[in-house]
């Protein structure tokens, strides 16, 4: 370590005191906010998952009765997808990682960044607040569908105003990275020299600034009737239920894709650094997340094949939604022929990106199921559809979520986690997911709808398997944040490239300077994923010919 | 024989895509597996940059296109049929509401679960009274949404004797996983028998067949236990402590209070329950069958 590294402290040791990490403006103490408030987010919402799963483990009554368990499972569904996985991956790891990957020192705007950290507080705070007053939290599925929403007694308005202001905060991060990606680039990148986590995340972000302000005026016309009693969608006052079905998947469709483009930003980053070579099909990769999330904007329609929609709407909506799984195929493709003539370290960050493709895959090929016309018509509001979307959104972004924990780990704290540990948390995780998420594919084809409190005797033994299940996964989450914690704290120091990572992030020391490099990071000849002890095609092949 | 038109066409795409899928995720995972451990740092101590293949890349874009749209071709020509009965089809009237299905026959007879003929097709003209509602049966792999205000159906030919479960498929609130019911295919001829079987109602009040038909015993106890609302037991002549435009106030329950209740439902909910789930029933219920629901409460003390 050079003397003049020496002499600069590292972020956390630049400002002292609680105020300086409230009112932070640097990208990386912004970003670590986000880890703690979605963490503790995360955490709250999984518990209440595992409450679920105890009341589903026998028929009838085990522990709540039907109406909080109807609550249950709408704030569990609200706190994951508003407080969890949509900021997730862009507000922690983008928010800490973009400005290292461009080779800048923050974001364009970190006033802004700050405000939408601020405003994800508030947004959070809302949603807590329904706990505590009148009827408690809303009863109406994450969905809010009408006219229930508008009829049933218990705090929608508030909830749905949670939504709305974190909404805002949504909005403003993805503002900011498509202002940071265009102009804040190191000297001599372009585009295409952009780490792929870049590429997904100007992909996400356009998504976020496009497609969030529709649901937050559906959400307002939620409020508009539930309080002035304007009829928008009860048609007991002349309003159409359909319509707010139409508003509401016209942006929840799209912010599928703000949970799972990121994700896989995540693994195309991860992979290259284990496999110690260039990622296979940089540009078919990083072009796939623009065509992913263009073409992620008009396939809502097949949330709603059994609403009554017309045959020609259901033919459209049905072939663009097969149109949307072969730029996410091609990119399977990609991450495995990555690691093909590598020369892999088997870590614990690309255990957790190789689960991420292994359930991604369970996830996108059960939306095919999903997306043909046929079999939507059975499996359309059953376990099925619980099952499909876990399998993206936990098994996928969320695997890719913990993935990035592990591999940024060192960068963020200069400190190692126990490894035997991290792997132990992986193997309980990965095997109590799947026992969790497969039974309900099999109890979704059986016919069990979902958002069911109770259920025939015929679906006991495999919802049994699933609450089984989700005991070993809270115990390998319970052993991976513990580790996590443990080894802040007394983790062995490690140098700034424990991973022999090549995209600048791994240029400066761990934790980072205030301002991020000491002197100016060197773009990698080649391509961002160029490993220079790598041998290219050309060589290999002159060296076969000398054989 | 299956036990609907439906089921082969379903089931046949459902086997096609899992098939395919299953093909896919083995291959996938098994390669992984194997690039994993063949090239580990140990048995291959230099990579090698390998930026692209355009063969390769070409193959495995074009290779899925193919496979999807065959996959989009069966489920739709599978789905087709199923947007429109054919014509001549028994129509049944299937109403559905908070937390009850009703069927209601070509000639005016209702039944709280569906029974069908064999072979023949059955039109489900499907009315909601309050929320949104969808109607699902598996055996039959049929399932559309029923929704205030729009005029959905379904149809199907049940092909095997037998009884089927038949849900709630899309979620309408507190007692959803309850809004369960049946559908029993019976020969033609017991069909026909069923159908002029009218269920001997004499001995019955008259105030609780209204209660019945209009799934008020849905949400209201008959013995005391606490539901969605009040129990009927005792009710006339209780006191409660209701809550009326934001203020709570204690009133005994009289025969105005129960026709408000009917009429304004959510104008005095009784303190401890959930506002805004009980429509108004103003329409539904005329001033003599309100008589006669007072006339069986007072019965139940």
């Amino acid at each position: 370590m050079t003397v003049a590294a020496l002499s600069q402290p590292n972020f956390f040791q630049a400002k002292k005191g609680i105020a300086s990490w409230l009112f932070t403006l640097d990208h990386k103490r912004i970003g670590l906010l986000y880890l703690y408030s979605i963490g503790f987010f995360f955490i709250v919402a999984a518990g209440l998952g595992v409450l679920m799963r105890l009341e589903l483990l026998n028929p009838g009554r085990d522990l709540i009765d039907a109406q909080t368990y109807n609550q249950v499972f709408t704030l569990h569904g609200v706190i994951m997808i508003f407080l969890f996985i949509i900021p997730s991956i862009p507000a922690v790891f983008g928010n800490f990682a973009l400005p290292l990957l461009l080779g800048t020192d923050d974001v364009a705007f970190p006033k802004l960044n700050l405000i939408s950290w601020w405003l994800y507080v508030i947004g959070a705070l809302f949603a807590l607040f329904t706990l505590f007053y009148g009827d408690g939290p809303a009863d109406t599925g994450w969905t809010f569908y009408a006219p229930y929403s508008v009829r049933t007694g218990t705090n929608v308005s508030m909830t749905v105003m949670a939504a709305f202001v974190l909404g805002f905060s949504s909005i403003l991060t993805g503002l900011n990275f498509i202002v940071t990606i265009h102009r804040l680039k190191t000297p001599g990148m372009g585009f295409n020299q952009m780490p792929l986590f870049a590429w997904s995340l100007y992909a996400t972000a356009w998504i976020q600034l496009l497609a969030t302000p529709i649901i937050g005026i559906t959400l307002l016309m939620i409020v508009a009737e539930r309080v002035l009693g304007i009829g928008l969608f009860d048609p007991s006052i002349g309003g159409d239920p359909i319509l707010y079905q139409h508003l509401f998947w016209i942006y929840s469709h799209p912010a599928v894709y703000i949970m799972a483009l990121p994700a896989m930003g995540i693994v195309s980053e991860v992979i290259p650094t284990f496999a110690q070579r260039t990622i296979f099909g940089y540009k078919a990769i990083a072009y796939s997340s623009m065509a992913i999330a263009f073409v992620g904007y008009f396939v809502w329609g097949h949330h709603m094949f059994t609403s009554g929609m017309s045959g020609p709407a259901g033919f459209i909506f049905s072939i663009l939604t097969f149109f949307v799984a072969i730029p996410t195929a091609v990119k399977v493709f990609n991450w495995v022929a990555t690691l093909y003539k590598g020369s892999i370290s088997i870590e614990v960050p690309l255990l957790f990106a190789l689960a991420f493709i292994f359930n991604f895959s369970i996830g996108g090929l059960t939306g095919l199921v999903l997306g043909a016309l046929a079999t939507d018509v059975h499996v359309h509001d059953t376990h099925f559809v619980v099952a499909h979307f876990h399998y993206v959104m936990f098994g996928g972004a969320g695997f890719a979520f913990f993935g990035a924990l592990h591999y940024w780990f060192p960068k963020i704290w200069g400190k190692m986690y126990n490894k035997a540990m991290a792997n132990l948390a992986f193997i309980l995780l990965f095997i109590g997911f799947n026992l969790t998420y497969f039974p309900m594919l099999i109890v979704g084809i059986m016919g069990m709808p979902r958002r069911y409190y109770d259920y025939l005797p015929e679906f006991h033994e495999m919802n049994m398997l699933s609450t089984f299940g989700s005991w070993i996964m809270i115990t390998g989450l319970i052993i991976m944040i513990i580790n996590l914690v443990v080894s802040k704290q007394r983790g062995a120091k490690v140098s700034g490239n424990p991973w022999n990572g090549i995209t600048l992030d791994w240029q400066t020391s761990s934790p980072p300077p205030l301002h991020n490099f000491d002197k100016m990071p060197v773009l990698p000849e080649g391509g961002p994923y160029n490993y220079p002890d790598a041998i290219s095609t050309h060589e290999e092949k002159e060296k076969k010919d000398d054989e | 024989m299956n036990a609907s038109n439906f089921v082969e066409g379903v089931d046949f795409t459902m086997y096609l895509i899992l098939g395919i899928s299953v093909f896919f995720l083995v291959g996938i995972t098994a390669v992984m597996i194997y690039f994993l451990f063949r090239y580990r740092k140990k048995n291959n101590p230099v990579a090698t940059n390998i930026t692209h293949n355009n063969k390769l890349e070409v193959i495995w874009t074009v290779v899925p296109t193919i496979l999807v749209v065959i996959m989009f071709y069966y489920g739709w020509a599978e789905y087709k049929p199923m947007l429109r009965a054919p014509k001549g089809a028994m129509e049944i009237e299937a109403i559905g509401q908070m937390w009850k299905w009703t069927f209601v026959y070509p000639d005016g007879k209702m039944s709280d679960s569906l029974v069908v003929p064999l072979d023949k097709p059955v039109k489900l003209n499907l009315v909601s009274k309050d929320v949104l509602h969808a109607l699902y049966i598996p055996a039959f792999r049929v399932k559309q949404d029923v929704t205030p205000g729009v005029n959905n159906m379904m149809w199907f030919t049940a092909q095997k004797l037998g009884t089927y479960d038949l849900f709630c498929a899309e979620y309408c609130g507190q007692l959803h996983s309850y809004m369960l019911s049946t559908v029993t295919v019976l020969e033609s001829s017991d069909y026909n028998t069923w159908l002029v079987t009218q269920p001997d109602l004499s001995d019955e009040h008259p105030g609780l067949t209204i209660l019945k038909k209009n799934a008020c015993l849905s949400c209201h106890s008959r013995d005391g236990t606490r539901l969605v609302g009040p129990s009927f037991k005792g009710l006339l002549g209780r006191n409660e402590v209701v809550i009326r435009d934001g203020n709570e106030t204690e009133l005994m329950v009289d025969r105005d209070y129960i026709i408000e209740s009917i009429k304004i439902p959510n104008a005095a909910i009784v303190k401890g329950y959930l506002q805004g789930l009980m429509i108004s029933y103003e329409t539904t219920v005329s001033d003599e069958e309100i008589d006669q629901i007072i006339n069986y409460l007072e019965s139940l003390k």
